[in-house]
């Protein structure tokens, strides 16, 4: 029988600072190819949670390409985006920062995303841990 | 018996992180249970071997290595090793190398997962 665990992987750091986001990023991206480890039709359902400072990873037009040469966080939740991962941002920490959907990362649709940004009360976020078989708090 | 994976992304020195986790881990493997140990991030310093033991800072290249002859399964992030300058060759004889989805694999067969975020 076919197993689903799902992982929550919440960001509460600032990007750039550390390489802490960007680790959560790559881990959660890393759940497309974790078949190859487990049994036939077991598979990792991730989440990826922005909350505290972690939203401001999520900003839009980040050029860490053009200043430092690495690739931006956008660029990685946009992938996430595009492989159909479920990313949610918390709409009172976007607030308390005076940031608005229009501020941030929604969609990946120039590179075919077809899902979006969930922008969510923590209470979902939450929600989205309890429903989880593991929490990655990075 | 369970299994407990640990995941781990501070670094060697300027933290206490892996000494904790190596002490959880031989208590665990004390018990009975099978322990995972990822290294990530900052934290594949601890796979590189010839590690100087100085008293000032944090050294567990002997302890570790004492601890996966007793069953201690090590893994360090290969991506995060190389951009640090740690090849292959460099690698505590005994410890794996592999990529991210080999510690989502191990979360996914453990019991509990104990991760600990770097600095």
């Amino acid at each position: 029988m076919a197993v689903e665990k799902k992982m929550a992987f919440i960001v509460d750091k600032l990007p750039y600072k550390a390489e802490t986001s960007r680790l959560a990023l790559t881990h959660a991206i890393a759940s497309q190819s974790v078949e190859i480890y487990l049994e036939d039709e077991d598979t990792v359902i991730p989440v990826v949670a922005f909350v505290g400072e972690g939203v401001l990873n999520c900003l839009k037009d980040q050029a860490a390409l053009k200043l430092y040469g690495v690739t931006s966080l956008e660029g990685h939740i946009k992938n996430a985006l595009l492989l159909d991962l479920e990313v949610m941002v918390c709409k009172e920490d976007l607030e308390k920062y005076g940031l608005t959907n229009d501020s941030i990362i929604m969609d990946a649709e120039e590179i075919g995303g077809e899902v979006e940004t969930q922008v969510v009360p923590f209470d979902d976020i939450l929600k989205a841990m309890d429903s989880a078989d593991h929490v990655l708090y990075f | 018996m369970g299994k407990l994976t640990i995941g781990c992304f501070s670094s060697l020195v300027g933290s206490m992180t892996l000494d904790f986790a190596l002490k959880l881990s031989e208590a665990a493997i004390k018990k009975g249970h099978t322990v995972d140990m990822w290294l990530s991030g900052n934290a594949t310093m601890l796979s590189k071997k010839g590690q100087r033991k100085f008293q000032d800072y944090s050294s567990l290249e002997a302890s570790m290595t004492e601890m996966l002859g007793k069953g201690l399964n090590v893994t360090a992030c290969e991506a995060c090793a190389e951009a640090r300058g740690y090849h292959k060759e460099d690698l505590i004889e005994g410890l794996g190398r592999k990529s991210m989805d080999w510690y989502l694999a191990s979360c996914f067969e453990a019991d509990r997962v104990l991760h600990i975020g770097g600095e």
